[in-house]
């Protein structure tokens, strides 16, 4: 356990100093800034006002964004560590391989949730202070949310670190599964379905399996729980979870499929070359 | 204490070690060497339990592979190239001395002793010292604790001729308890260090023999060079030794590290026409 907690501050005090660090916290605080400075919390729309419509573009903005920067930075960092030599150097040291990868991945995760959701508190903060009403389930919700969504990718990514062997390969692929997950998430189920090839209960389950689409269509139930929006889609959804189930759901899947990826990066990592 | 057994490494189709049969025991020095591609690096990671590999290597009789800790518990290692490290020097340290279960205060007095002021560097970023620094740090970080292997990667390239001195003296004083495996391209550079050499070519070992253990790690030699006319270039290598000029530049003097002789003599050949004498003496 030491070793691993060694592991993580390690990581951690890398990553505060690397420039990806630098750049996307003030992408996150700068969207939350920005939000404020543009007047959303006078804004309505969809009958939100205050913090709760600010909060609902932020996650917005946020799946956007975090998904591709977690991959791509893990993915450098870490195929890029390998082939610079810090690996040789570092594994030459007594620590085992365990604390080292699992101690990575606290490291890694605790920098890459941070920004994110310490944006989001300091909105809250500024909103408490200026005397906006503060939604605090939409904000312990999305908070969770954050967090499985931050897990997801980062196991993702540790996959992908674990068996790519150069950080060129690494980000390519760390590329091609976003787009994957992004084109599975509208073009090619739109498409099937359309033509009619999958019975649409399939193709909403097939959908359900894309964390992003999970992700988005959680942040979308929470302020539209009958998900009207989604049109048919929504019978299958909530007749298969029921709204609280699929709250749950969206908690539960994407951050066992981070831990799942993570799992079988480790024993990628563990069963081959280090570095 | 280090047992290679047939040990056989491919990457993809080339095979880069091919069949490494290696004893080597307690207080041997030994000399890795060949040139770019011999297979010295992988045969160090392998020792190092870093890459998987056919065949056995074992360390006091356990795998660096499943028994890692144990193991690099008892390795001190200093890489040919410094890990490009943004971690500042004071975390690098204690990360380093809390693996291996030793005092940060000793890796630091090794650091001093090799000319290098931690305490006036702990904040800056590793990554961003010099060259000879991060050199001298490593060999700190290597030597601060009771490793019993020490294997180093063309350990004293970086270091100037004074540091270079310390170094020997410090690896002098582990002589009896430590097995040093000292890796490089050229012989020269290691010659004085060791008391085996085993050279590698395309992943076999081509040559195993003993050296004549004559030259002692701690040994100064009184060295006098006299110049037959000044020449700016040839000033800048003596006094890059320590040496002290006289008589407008032509007498030069001062004392050389043992193990280091065959390396000065390699500089003081490029410029054998201007030397008119010269003298080294042991003292």
């Amino acid at each position: 356990m030491k070793q691993l907690w060694l592991t993580a501050k390690l990581d951690i005090v890398e990553s505060l100093r690397a420039r990806w660090f630098q750049i996307y916290t003030l992408v996150f605080g700068g969207i939350v800034a920005l939000l404020f400075l543009f007047g959303l919390t006078e804004s309505r729309v969809l009958g939100f006002i205050g913090l709760s419509r600010l909060l609902v573009t932020y996650i917005q903005l946020t799946m956007a964004i975090l998904p591709i920067f977690v991959l791509i930075t893990t993915v450098r960092s870490v195929a890029g560590d390998r082939e610079a030599g810090v690996f040789e150097y570092l594994l030459s040291l007594p620590v085992s391989l365990s604390a080292w990868f699992w101690g990575k991945i606290v490291g890694r995760y605790i920098v890459v949730f941070a920004p994110v959701f310490l944006a989001m508190l300091g909105a809250v903060i500024w909103a408490s202070i200026q005397g906006i009403e503060v939604p605090w389930d939409m904000f312990g919700y999305y908070t969770a949310l954050l967090a499985v969504m931050a897990l997801c990718f980062l196991g993702i990514g540790m996959l992908i670190s674990a068996i790519a062997r150069s950080t060129d390969m690494a980000q390519g692929a760390a590329f091609m599964v976003w787009l994957f997950l992004l084109l599975f998430l509208d073009l090619i189920l739109l498409g099937v379905m359309i033509q009619g090839k999958v019975a649409p209960e399939l193709a909403v389950t097939l959908a359900l399996a894309n964390p992003l689409q999970v992700f988005r269509t959680a942040a979308l139930a929470l302020f539209d729980p009958q998900l009207i929006v989604l049109g048919p889609s929504a019978y299958v959804i909530l007749d298969l979870f029921g709204t609280t189930g699929y709250k749950i759901f969206a908690l539960a899947y994407p951050a066992a499929l981070g831990m799942v990826s993570a799992t079988i990066g480790y024993f990628i990592f563990r069963r081959g070359d280090l570095p | 204490m280090i047992k290679f057994t047939n040990v056989v490494k491919d990457f993809r189709r080339a095979r880069v070690l091919d069949g490494i049969n290696l004893d080597i025991g307690i207080g041997e020095r030994v000399a890795l060497i060949g040139s770019n591609g011999a297979g010295k690096t992988t045969l160090i990671r392998c020792l190092l339990g870093e890459y998987t590999h056919d065949g056995e290597v074992a360390i006091n009789g356990l795998d660096p592979r499943s028994h890692r800790t144990e193991v690099l518990g008892n390795i001190g290692f200093v890489p040919q190239l410094p890990p490009p490290l943004k971690m500042p020097v004071g975390q690098l340290i204690d990360f380093s001395a809390a693996l291996c279960a030793t005092d940060p205060k000793r890796i630091h007095a090794i650091a001093q002793r090799l000319g290098l002021d931690v305490e006036a560097i702990l904040a800056r970023q590793f990554v961003r010292l010099s060259g000879g620094m991060k050199q001298k740090l490593l060999i700190a970080i290597a030597l601060g604790r009771e490793a019993r292997v020490l294997i180093m990667d063309e350990p004293a390239a970086n270091l100037d001729p004074e540091a270079r001195k310390i170094f020997f003296d410090l690896l002098a004083e582990r002589l009896d308890d430590a097995t040093m495996i000292i890796s490089s391209h050229r012989l020269d550079e290691v010659s004085g260090l060791v008391n085996r050499v085993v050279e590698m070519d395309m992943g076999k070992v081509v040559l195993d023999d003993k050296v004549a253990d004559a030259v002692t790690l701690t040994a100064r030699l009184a060295c006098r060079v006299v110049l037959s006319r000044f020449e700016p270039a040839f000033a800048k290598a003596l006094a890059g030794w320590n040496l002290r000029s006289s008589d407008d530049n032509r007498i030069w003097e001062g004392d050389i590290a043992g193990p280091d002789r065959l390396r000065f003599l390699g500089i003081i050949s490029r410029y054998t026409a201007l030397v008119s004498d010269l003298s080294l003496s042991e003292n």
